[in-house]
């Protein structure tokens, strides 16, 4: 936040710190960026069994520019990867990445020419969610574990870029 | 200092300038044409379709669909794979209706090796059974999604529940959610278990509720009615010259079903309706679609009632994998099993080509064997494809809000269109 780099580790600015990544981390907005088949998966998070409006991240953007969370659902083609990796140069920092499903994660069962075997060789991820498509329990728990993530960070995590 | 540039030989041209903007009006509409980029990320898009509007002012006077940005190589893919291993990739083609693209498959396989008529009545029955839920689901999902394109939002979380029993009744059934590769060559991978059926008497006793709550919150809704009557006209002619299928066909007024046309897996036992409206428009597409649920409700509810006793597998050893419990005790079983997991069977030498009616039209598989374990070629033919292609020649003419509504009425699923 700019603050860090004057004052230094103090009180001020580890509390600051807490109050941030608690705020930041109960309000994480992921993008709606749905591939394929795990995307399917991905929208009846949302919906009333799952509830996802429980943990503050109900509100699913249209705008790269308003998320702060990319869930990378589906398969990413070789086509494709060049929009991936746009949409998410274009989200605003402190941004945190998804990769849902085997596809995304490793190529899944798609071992061929067309697939990018695996979205982290283009962009940096922070959690992988397993599963062919992973089940919406899997895909909250890859959320919860994001908002884990953010709690303990640090403003120097997160430069202004 | 704008004004200042421009040049004195088009006099033609009436400039208004501002600070920064300079805005040229000509009499030529070539001029006034501005191109709009739609997707691949987009909401309104269904998945990763690209499009290239040409627009004059609000109006849209040309579309040009991009694809392939899920292209997966399914097919090449098909040619490296034994006719076993390719279920689960058929499942991830159109991933709203996994198990009607596994039917479409093995449909071709048995064709191929000439055991359409052995497989036992339980086993087609079955299928019958669960490729009308899946229906439902597809058609629930499309319900949401393209109500949310036309700004309702509420139908989604409706849509989205009574779709979660479909999958309770899948995850109880084979263990899987969505790609469920429940069925296979020559029959299904296992019998149902018991605790199924009151999961779907429940369901019909639900649903059959809930698609008068439809009716009545978005059929009727006039804000729906306005944005969907008039919209996207297909004519009959012009459906028919693009080979288009499914609810897309039947709305512009031809009765064209593959399960009425060319009956499979046993749906001429089954008594059903086949909706079908003569405007073409986008709300004939919907009101189809609503119907079918309908339909396809009462498939299932005459499905659960009367499902014949006996084996769900062909008794073919060179063909299916034994049972697990058999290759456990049984050293030749086992044996078996291995050589069907690591090789696959011998295909006679032949082409097929066999069509189901998907949730999305005619979706078809073309297998060309030349003998061995694996296809020679493997070829989709897929509806969502055919029906994508029609956009160009129905949005022409129409505002840039409506081809959101005409997409949603065309209910296209890319992972089937790209495969």
């Amino acid at each position: 936040m700019g603050l860090e780099h004057q004052l230094g580790d103090n009180i001020l600015t580890t509390s600051l710190e807490w109050a941030v990544n608690w705020a930041r981390s109960n309000s994480v907005w992921p993008m709606t960026f749905g591939l394929a088949c795990c995307a399917i998966e991905m929208m009846p998070i949302v919906s009333p069994r799952y509830d996802l409006a429980r943990f503050g991240s109900e509100v699913y953007r249209a705008s790269p520019r308003q998320a702060d969370l990319l869930i990378v659902a589906g398969r990413v083609s070789r086509k494709m990867a060049p929009f991936v990796k746009q949409v998410y140069e274009q989200m605003m920092s402190p941004k945190w990445v998804i990769s849902m499903g085997a596809c995304a994660s490793c190529g899944g069962v798609f071992r061929n020419y067309a697939i990018l075997q695996g979205v982290d060789k283009i962009i940096p991820v922070d959690v992988y969610v397993p599963g062919c498509p992973p089940n919406p329990y899997a895909l909250m728990q890859g959320i919860f574990e994001i908002q884990k993530k953010i709690k303990g960070e640090k403003f120097t995590d997160h430069p202004y870029e | 200092m704008i004004s200042e540039k421009i040049p004195t030989s088009v006099d033609k041209f009436k400039a208004i300038s501002s600070d920064n903007i300079s805005v040229q009006e000509s009499d030529d509409p070539g001029d006034r044409i501005v191109t709009l980029n739609m997707g691949p990320s987009h909401p309104a898009t269904h998945g990763v379709l690209r499009l290239v509007l040409s627009i004059d002012g609000e109006v849209i006077t040309e579309v040009v669909p991009h694809i392939g940005y899920l292209h997966t190589g399914m097919e090449k893919l098909g040619e490296y794979m034994s006719y076993h291993q390719f279920i689960p990739i058929t499942d991830r083609m159109d991933y709203l209706a996994p198990m009607l693209m596994n039917l479409g498959y093995i449909l071709g396989v048995e064709k191929l090796l000439g055991i359409t008529d052995e497989i036992p009545a339980r086993a087609q029955w079955l299928r019958v059974l669960y490729s009308e839920l899946m229906r439902i689901s597809s058609h629930l999902i499309w319900l949401g999604t393209s109500a949310i394109d036309l700004g309702a939002m509420s139908p989604i979380f409706y849509a989205l529940q009574d779709r979660e029993q479909i999958m309770n009744i899948f995850e109880e059934t084979c263990g899987a959610r969505l790609t469920s590769t429940y069925f296979r060559i020559g029959g299904l991978r296992e019998d149902i278990p018991d605790t199924v059926i009151p999961m779907i008497e429940k369901f019909l006793k639900d649903f059959a509720i809930r698609l008068d709550e439809y009716q009545n919150l978005v059929t009727g809704n006039p804000i729906l009615i306005n944005r969907l009557k008039g919209i996207g006209c297909l004519s009959k002619e012009t459906a028919l010259s693009y080979c288009c299928s499914g609810p897309v066909l039947r709305a512009s007024g031809v009765n064209y079903d593959v399960r009425k046309a060319r009956p499979y897996s046993g749906y001429e036992k089954f008594k059903f309706n086949i909706p079908v409206y003569q405007e073409g428009d986008s709300y004939a597409r919907f009101l189809v679609r609503m119907d079918e649920m309908r339909e396809s409700a009462t498939i299932v509810r005459q499905a659960i009632d009367a499902i014949p006793a006996g084996p769900v597998k062909i008794d073919r050893t060179d063909i299916i994998l034994p049972d697990k419990h058999r290759t456990q005790g049984n050293m030749e079983e086992l044996i078996n099993h291995f050589i069907l997991s690591c090789r696959g069977f011998n295909a006679p030498v032949g082409e097929v080509f066999s069509t189901i009616e998907s949730s999305k039209g005619e979706f078809g598989v073309y297998l060309v064997s030349t003998g061995g374990e694996k296809p020679y070629r493997l070829r989709v033919h897929s509806p969502s494809f055919l029906n994508l292609s029609v956009l160009p020649a129905i949005s022409r003419g129409s505002l840039i809000a409506d081809i959101v509504a005409i997409i949603g009425s065309l209910d296209i699923v890319l992972g089937e269109i790209d495969r």
